[in-house]
């Protein structure tokens, strides 16, 4: 076993000067072994060198609700798999109800009752709902021949106690992501869960679906007892469901208590160790020059109805609305992706007609959509192709063959001027963060300079401290004259990036927001009133 | 109704009722008795080699070895008999056939679960190799000669009914499919193993974590294909009174369209018996009766493609419809 490096020491004493350290102590000395479910001390972990857990010390104890807060790369994810045995410690000890493991099984962490539901849920797309649920417990029961009667009951008997109505003999990929959710958590009772770990279980739902999960959540944990350890960076959900805070920055877990001590900009601070202070964007029309974009009367069938609106150069214009109120549809639109039955679209001045995303391209228009993974990126393809792949007809020679000299030059470039973290631009995209991957998506567009940048929730899966440093190289681009439309449901971020901010509501711009003249509960108000 | 209209062999059984009154309906003789057997008679071996084309697909793989395996264990099975054993009856012939059949299966098994090779990949490998390794080591020549038991089954039957030109005969051989169907139909539907055949074809990763051992359920798949396809083998030289190295390797696209048209999907995970077996007769009653309409032969393959173009096509496209709505509705 590898022994903790004494060179980690120091930084933790920066961390302990912080008020909240000696809150942690004492807690531990107030929990009794009976309520004590789980246990680390001191968990190290490193892979081929880098640490990702440095001394994590970690209670939970049964029947509460715990979340698991931290920036990405903060080591949340391998200290779920350790306590789920998939991953073995370097050193360190977990005590599960009472039981020191030295060795510690996958199965055995699901004998203790630990459960985790991963992000991808591990159903069966192709199996019903019922055997989806059942599946786990007749392996585990070593059954040889399967009784269809028996994988009914079970799932039956499971989703009652979710109190969910789902129909049995649906196949799983039928489900939306919440449903596929409550079979999760479903299938997790089903085999005595005492702690129920979820790992980023919102970030593919709608609000709805979180408040119902939540309810479920909180009966579960009132009707049967069950801990949870909710891994989140939905600042405002994890104040919302959890009952304990518990805190990761650079595979420690640097601070943790009751939820009541704790607040948004505690959080923040917390997770990134240090103060986010954003300046609002200040923004002088020029009107003397022409609008870069104004958009009159755009209508498409059902979907927007006469969008009328103009955007300056250096302008960042929000756009937001609740999902269905046309947002997404205003930006596929203005890129050629949805066709539109009526209204004009000048840009300076001049009316341009769009119906492909070729056409928005040779007008200068760039769009970052919602889901970069399957729309934004090759993910298998190298960095530096996914940077020059707007603009490679430009890095061709004379006999049409691409010089490889100035690809590797213009990846170079981007990957230093966005700060994109990586040792290669060789290394494929999915090899990166979220907040990195969409670094190569703007990368990608800026390469082509466009004039106007369309942003779809471009901060949507990146945590904190990147957000900010996103928002920051926004307001960079449009000190430089760029135009942006920043579509976004993200209330602190259209407050804090946007000059100007339009509300839409049933595929209607209803209301022009200035951000000096409001504030968060104001706008939040906005956006659900119908 | 709904939910009977969108299955897959709905629009097999549709397509396979309206072939039948076309082709029937010009040419009255298809609906005789002795047309129906020969026909059962034909289908006989694509019947046994698509069960185990089947459960391959199931799993997320891809078997193209599988007529090798069976010429393979066809010949060897004969010339075995012929060596040592001439008047052995003919299920000796079937037992060395479904062994050699196991061994050339457990081969793929080794290279796809130990390795991790591409399923396509490796029984590309080993298409070539086994039939290769047939024609130079084991022999080339066609044996016509086969021994006694072989003949005397090739003229058996189970019902014979006096037509006014001779008889009408049902091969005993169709037992044997029947016989596949069955226990493939229960491996799949009431045994943890076929269960993590189709958890494996879902999602690998989740059968995995679900305590399946994937490894194992591979050895079994290319297991069993082997040795099915050394009975279709066996079969297919019973009823043809020869063992041909040549025979068989070519047909592999027949079967593999027949469990496609089925509905199995070459992604893993989607495919039932039921489907298979419409899907074998439909590509059966194609490759055989268009004559009977005077569909010239050369064309028949043309017939084969488009029903496979539509037939896998119309699926396809419905389900690109439905995930476009899905997409739709969570965005508006």
């Amino acid at each position: 076993m590898a022994k903790p490096c004494v060179g980690y020491l120091f930084s933790y004493e920066i961390f302990s000067k912080n008020h909240q350290s000696t809150y942690l102590r004492s807690e531990w000395e107030f929990i009794s072994m009976a309520d004590e479910l789980l246990r680390l001390n001191g968990i190290y972990k490193s892979f081929a060198g880098v640490r990702a857990l440095q001394g994590v010390d970690l209670t939970i104890e049964r029947g509460k609700i715990n979340c698991l807060v931290g920036e990405n790369g903060c080591g949340k994810s391998t200290l779920i798999k350790i306590i789920a045995g998939v991953y073995k410690r370097d050193a360190g000890e977990i005590i599960i109800n009472g039981k020191e493991y030295e060795d510690l099984h996958p199965i055995d962490a699901i004998r203790e009752g630990i459960q985790v539901i991963y992000q991808d849920f591990s159903l069966f797309p192709n199996l019903t709902v019922a055997e989806n649920i059942a599946l786990n417990e007749e392996l585990a029961n070593g059954r040889r021949l399967v009784s269809w009667r028996n994988v009914n009951r079970i799932a039956k008997d499971a989703l009652a106690k979710v109190e969910v109505d789902i129909p049995l003999k649906a196949r799983v990929e039928e489900m939306s992501v919440a449903n596929k959710q409550l079979i999760a958590i479903a299938k997790a009772l089903r085999q005595n869960a005492q702690l129920i770990i979820m790992d980023e279980p919102t970030s593919a739902l709608t609000e709805r679906e979180v408040s119902t999960l939540f309810s479920v959540i909180r009966r579960l944990q009132k009707q049967h007892g069950i801990a949870f350890l909710f891994v989140s960076h939905k600042l405002n959900e994890v104040l919302e469901i959890s009952e304990k805070m518990i805190v990761m920055r650079n595979g420690r877990v640097v601070s943790s208590g009751d939820r009541s001590e704790y607040d948004n900009a505690r959080l923040i601070f917390e997770m990134t160790g240090r103060r986010i202070t954003e300046k609002s964007y200040d923004f002088t029309p020029d009107l003397n020059q022409p609008p870069l974009l104004r958009v009159e009367g755009l209508s498409a069938e059902k979907v927007l109805n006469d969008i009328q609106f103009e955007l300056r150069r250096g302008e960042i214009v929000g756009v937001t609305g609740l999902l269905g109120s046309g947002r997404t549809q205003l930006a596929l639109a203005l890129f050629g992706m949805l066709p539109t039955d009526n209204g004009r679209v000048y840009i300076d001045e001049e009316e341009v007609v769009i119906t492909s995303p070729q056409d928005a391209i040779q007008h200068g228009i760039g769009y970052v959509p919602e889901d970069r993974l399957t729309e934004g990126l090759f993910l298998e393809q190298s960095i530096s192709n996914n940077v020059v792949v707007r603009i490679i007809d430009r890095l061709r020679n004379s006999m049409g063959l691409l010089q490889t000299r100035q690809v590797k030059e213009q990846a170079n470039y981007w990957v230093e001027a966005l700060s994109i973290k990586t040792s290669d631009p060789e290394l494929p995209v999915k090899t990166l963060s979220g907040g990195n991957q969409q670094r190569v998506v703007l990368a990608k567009w800026l390469a082509s300079k466009p004039r106007l940048m369309i942003l779809n929730g471009p901060t949507v899966g990146v945590d904190v401290g990147s957000k900010e440093e996103l928002h920051e190289m926004i307001k960079h681009l449009a000190g430089e004259g760029m135009g942006i439309l920043l579509i976004s449901d993200d209330i602190p971020e259209l407050l804090q990036t946007c000059n100007r901010i339009l509300l839409m509501r049933r595929g209607h711009i209803s209301e022009e927001i200035l951000p000096k003249e409001t504030n968060e509960n104001e706008l939040s108000a906005k956006l659900i009133e119908e | 109704m709904k939910r009977l209209l969108s299955r897959n062999e709905t629009l097999v059984a549709i397509t396979i009722i309206g072939l039948i009154l076309l082709i029937g309906l010009n040419n009255p003789s298809f609906f005789s008795l002795g047309n129906i057997f020969t026909l059962l008679r034909t289908s006989v071996v694509t019947g046994i080699l698509a069960m185990g084309v089947l459960i391959v697909i199931v799993s997320g793989g891809i078997d193209v070895s599988f007529t090798a395996i069976a010429v393979f264990g066809l010949y060897v099975a004969v010339k075995l008999m012929k060596a040592y054993m001439p008047d052995a009856p003919i299920w000796v012939g079937f037992v060395i056939a479904s062994v050699v059949g196991l061994g050339l299966g457990l081969i793929n098994a080794f290279f796809i679960a130990q390795f991790r090779l591409p399923t396509l990949i490796v029984t590309l490998g080993t298409l070539s190799m086994f039939q290769g390794f047939l024609l130079f080591a084991i022999g080339n020549e066609i044996i016509r000669a086969v021994p006694p038991s072989m003949k005397s089954f090739a003229r058996a039957a189970i019902v014979r009914i006096p037509m006014t030109r001779g008889t009408a005969n049902l091969h005993p051989a169709i037992l044997i499919t029947i016989a596949a169907i069955i226990v493939t139909w229960l491996l799949l539907n009431y045994t943890m193993l076929g269960r993590g055949i189709y958890a494996l074809g879902g999602s690998r990763e989740a059968a995995e974590r679900a305590g399946f051992n994937v490894t194992r359920i591979q050895y079994f798949i290319y297991g069993f294909v082997g040795l099915l396809s050394g009975i279709a083998g066996m079969t297919f030289g019973s009823l043809a009174r020869q063992a041909n190295p040549q025979d068989i390797v070519g047909t592999e696209l027949n079967v593999i369209a027949a469990v496609v048209l089925g509905g199995a999907q070459l992604t893993g995970g989607y495919g039932t018996v039921l489907g298979t077996v419409l899907g074998v007769i439909l590509v059966v009653i194609a490759n055989s009766s268009l004559i009977l309409i005077g569909v010239p032969t050369v064309w028949q393959r043309v017939v084969i493609g488009l029903i496979i173009l539509v037939g896998t096509g119309i699926p396809a496209i419905q389900a690109r419809r439905k995930g476009k709505r899905t997409v739709g509705l969570a965005d508006i």
